[in-house]
């Protein structure tokens, strides 16, 4: 059998930077396994501008971005392949893939980092009520069909979802001619990043029903109208509240999920981001596969994704020269009231660099909060946030020596002001 | 002028197709919709029952317990994935032990394997059954079956064998002209010997066509919930709860590719084209399941669906020839276990009820079995390397979600049904059935249908005449 030092799945932003990080730290014998056609993944069709400003200090386009990092891994000669599926891994660290032109290989690998990324929660998925007509698609989809394949897919269109890919949709959709009737918004906040909701929808007067949802949509082959209510606080739908646009299309931005299947199939424990828990060295449950990007958790800026992978590839560096501790895992950290979900899972203070870094989102929009870090049922920080959103990702370090201990849980909760 | 004429390509329509390929007949099929099996027969439970639940003495009873002794054979000359997983009717409180022995009653009256189960041995069979199981009945001779190539396969054996399929016509009117019948569809004008009127929901109409009819067709909805195929072993076997007036209530199954499905419910409406899902329905349907099953992750939901059933106000299937003519045969009123029954059913319309009409002479050259579908990712290593080395297109992944290839995307629009649709593709190969529901492979598969059939992108459609998925090309002149 074939065996390749380190083995990394999927070669978009995340794949190709975690190359980078192990190939600077020593690992030479590195396979890069891309599904799609080109490298870059999903970048490749996110053409408008806005990435790479903390990592390149310039504003940037996907493809752009994509391309510093295809301009990295051919600079290293770091070898890839396209067009190429990963059917399964065991936990004994052989990946099996397949393609067209070598047929089914299987690789033993001495480390395996996961960078499958996300895929879009869907109509199937929230269950819209109502018919099952055509015209009902992801924005990442109609993102796809119209800045890949060229093709629009619609007229007259109303979002579902503030997330950012819709934002970003409603305004490519109307400079290619669309008219966007419309975004609701389940929740009484939006959900994207607020420049996409200044840039996309407010510098396009689209307007923002926030507090409603679509109830109903209507249309045998194709679309033909969208009902949206206002809902309570309970997410209900308000009778009589209810809006009808007549759209050929309805686009949802309703969610990104880690596409962690083959991880999943290993039986290899999951945290609350529906990817798997690793340790601060993004390390899963199995010794040697490591998980980072949005297949470990989604994130909101590229940025941070391609710097989560580094480092992830460097930690795969480390185990591969025997550098990186068994593990012990003695300090679990939970994601306590008012948080959604926390990186890392599980933490070795022995282990850990000079710094803890803690990744998590809030479950609503807060102002004039505290995030609160107790540590075995004591608090050991407290840090002001005059003002916290779910779709930013918040990051935080905070002083190995602040832990007075190896053993227990750390928690991470938001609180009001006043407790 | 045709022998026989088939108004209808849902799974009843296929098989007595299948049943008359067999003969030196002439016979047309004529569907409304774009593909075969595109309304009721693509939107039920999947179930192959056993014949436990009809009442004794009917048609439902006797071709479901005939359909379901043939579709072990059948479904290897078909190529078709079915499990003989076995049914558990349960009971959950005391009230419903009684019933349970009248199940068993009607199920040997029916000449079906059926066997009480008291709550421990129920708890073994199923780890996850609500605790408070009071027994069930046991059916070892039901299963679950695919029901997209059950059908599709049923057609494409009959095409091979001779038999012509027009998809997307829909019949006008039917008239008796002398000897024979006129059909006249939306495109075309067909003269014919015998007609079988197999239109499903629409059977009604299309009978009223020749002489008045006593009977009706009453479209009865059925909703469900379709989860992820995500780990085995929630359910083993096909869970019902007990029958009632309104049916067979809502089951808890696996299906063959390893999903589960939850459903249906039971609402008789007026409009025989309203299949919209509605959230309080699909919420009582999930408290009834989970009456079965207290813990079914409903946060694998992947889909949720609605069928209609062709429920006849007769209460019995419909088939048997007009009363004027004996070469106009109405096959209606299939509800469930149509699904099931149809083989038999075609069976016997091909034999007992044409053959009262027309001369059946076996063709010299008839085959049973279809090519088989190759699908590299059941196959081992080793056959899986050849099979690439051959074909590369087997090596190329379409679908992430389901692990459907190239090759066998283009196998299927090879075959004597075509796939017209985006829809048809998918419940032939299972591309875009998954998680992701196409958010990666749909704009894939509209190119592969594009470029199959000479068609730009925006005339490929999602399923009916109207549903195209894409409305406009922008930069034309880009490749």
């Amino acid at each position: 059998m074939e065996t390749k030092d380190l083995l990394i799945i999927g070669g978009g932003s995340a794949g190709m930077a975690a190359a980078v990080g192990a190939y600077d730290r020593g690992v030479k014998d590195i396979l890069i396994l891309e599904k799609g056609p080109f490298l870059g993944g999903i970048l490749n069709q996110c053409i408008h501008n806005g990435f790479g400003l903390t990592e390149f200090k310039e504003e940037l386009t996907g493809p752009e971005f994509a391309q510093r990092f295809i301009t990295q891994v051919r600079d290293r000669k770091i070898p890839y392949k396209l067009d190429t599926y990963v059917t399964s891994i065991s936990k004994e660290k052989v990946v099996t893939y397949m393609n067209g032109v070598d047929g089914v290989v299987e690789v033993q690998a001495k480390a395996i980092i996961m960078a499958a990324g996300c895929y879009e929660r869907n109509a199937g998925a929230i269950g819209i009520p109502g018919d099952r007509p055509a015209g009902i698609l992801t924005a990442g989809q109609a993102q796809l069909f119209l800045n890949e394949y060229g093709c629009l897919v619609g007229h007259r269109v109303f979002i579902l979802g503030s997330g950012d890919i819709g934002l970003i949709m409603a305004r490519r959709l109307t400079l290619e001619g669309a008219k966007v009737l419309g975004v609701a918004e389940i929740c009484p906040w939006s959900n994207g990043l607020n420049r996409n909701m200044v840039q996309c929808l407010y510098d396009y007067d689209i307007p923002l029903f926030l507090s409603h949802t679509v109830t109903k949509v209507i249309g045998k082959a194709r679309l033909e109208k969208v009902i949206i209510a206002m809902v309570d606080e309970k997410k209900n739908p308000i009778p009589g509240t209810e809006r009808e646009f007549e759209a050929d299309t309805l686009i949802l931005s309703v969610g990104l999920v880690p596409n962690n299947d083959l991880l999943d199939k290993l039986g290899i424990p999951t945290s609350r981001s529906r990817g798997a828990l690793v340790n601060e060295h993004y390390e899963t449950s199995v010794e040697g596969i490591f998980s980072c990007g949005n297949v470990l958790h989604v994130h909101d800026l590229v940025d941070n994704v391609v710097e989560e992978a580094r480092e992830a590839g460097e930690a795969a560096a480390l185990y591969l020269k025997g550098q990186l501790p068994a593990h012990k895992e003695s300090i679990t950290i939970v994601p306590g009231n008012g948080i959604g979900y926390v990186v890392p899972g599980k933490i070795d203070l022995a282990d850990s660099g000079d710094d803890l870094v803690f990744k998590f989102r809030v479950r609503q929009p807060s102002r004039s909060v505290f995030i609160l870090y107790e540590f075995n049922g004591v608090i050991i920080k407290r840090i002001f946030k005059p003002v916290i959103i779910p779709s930013e990702m918040e990051i935080e370090k905070l002083p190995k020596n602040i832990l007075n201990s190896n053993q227990g849980t750390i928690t991470i909760s938001l609180v009001d002001k006043e407790t | 002028m045709e022998d026989v004429l088939i108004i209808g390509a849902g799974a009843v329509g296929c098989f007595i197709a299948r049943s008359l390929s067999r003969y030196e007949l002439s016979v047309l099929v004529l569907e409304k919709e774009n593909d075969v099996g595109d309304v009721t027969s693509m939107a039920n439970s999947a179930i192959a029952h056993s014949g436990y639940d009809p009442e004794p003495g009917t048609k439902k009873a006797k071709f479901n317990v005939l359909g379901n002794k043939m579709m072990p054979l059948l479904c290897q000359e078909l190529d078709v994935s079915f499990g003989k997983v076995g049914t558990l009717t349960v009971a959950v409180d005391d009230d419903q032990v009684p019933l349970l022995a009248d199940l068993l009653a009607r199920a040997q009256l029916n000449g079906v394997e059926a066997k009480l189960l008291g709550p421990a041995e129920v708890k073994a069979l199923e780890p996850n059954i609500n605790p408070a199981v009071k027994g069930a009945l046991l059916c070892p001779t039901g299963g679950i079956v695919n029901p997209f190539t059950l059908t599709a396969h049923a057609m494409e054996n009959a095409c091979d064998n001779g038999v012509k399929l027009h998809l997307s016509e829909t019949v006008l009117a039917v008239s008796r002209l002398y000897d024979h019948y006129v059909v006249k569809t939306d495109k075309d004008t067909y003269e014919a010997k015998v007609v079988v009127n197999a239109a499903g929901l629409h059977a009604d109409e299309i009978a009223a066509m020749i002489e008045p009819v006593s009977w009706k067709i009453l479209p009865r909805k059925g909703e469900y919930y379709v989860l992820n195929h995500y780990a085995p072993g929630l359910v083993n076997h096909v869970l019902f709860p007990l029958p009632s007036a309104k049916g067979k209530g809502v089951l808890v199954t696996m299906t063959t590719s390893g999903n589960y499905l939850v459903g249906p419910s039971s609402e008789v409406i007026d409009d025989k084209e309203d299949l919209a899902t509605d959230t309080p329905t699909l919420a009582s349907v999930r408290a009834q399941a989970q009456s079965l099953v207290p813990n079914i992750p409903f946060g694998e939901q992947i889909r949720v669906f609605s069928g209609l059933r062709a429920t006849p106000s007769t209460h019995d299937f419909i088939i048997e020839a007009s009363q004027k003519y004996p070469d106009f045969i109405n096959v209606a009123g299939i509800e469930s276990p149509g699904l099931v029954s149809s083989p038999a059913i075609g069976e016997y319309v091909a034999k007992d009820l044409v053959g009262a009409v027309l001369p059946l002479k076996e063709k010299a050259a008839y085959t049973k079995t279809i090519k088989k579908y190759v699908c590299p990712l059941s196959l081992h290593r080793d056959e899986r390397n050849a099979l690439i080395q051959a074909n590369p297109d087997y090596g190329e992944m379409v679908c992430d979600c389901e692990k459907v290839t190239l090759g066998e995307i283009k196998d299927a629009l090879s075959r004597s049904v075509p796939c017209l649709t985006v829809k048809a593709l998918k419940k032939r190969t299972r591309v875009g059935f998954g998680k992701c529901q196409g958010g990666f492979c749909q704009p894939k598969v509209v190119r592969l249908l594009a470029d199959y059939y000479h068609i730009s992108p925006l005339e490929v459609l999602y399923d009916k005449s109207g549903s195209a998925i894409i409305l406009d090309e922008i930069k034309k002149e880009a490749k």
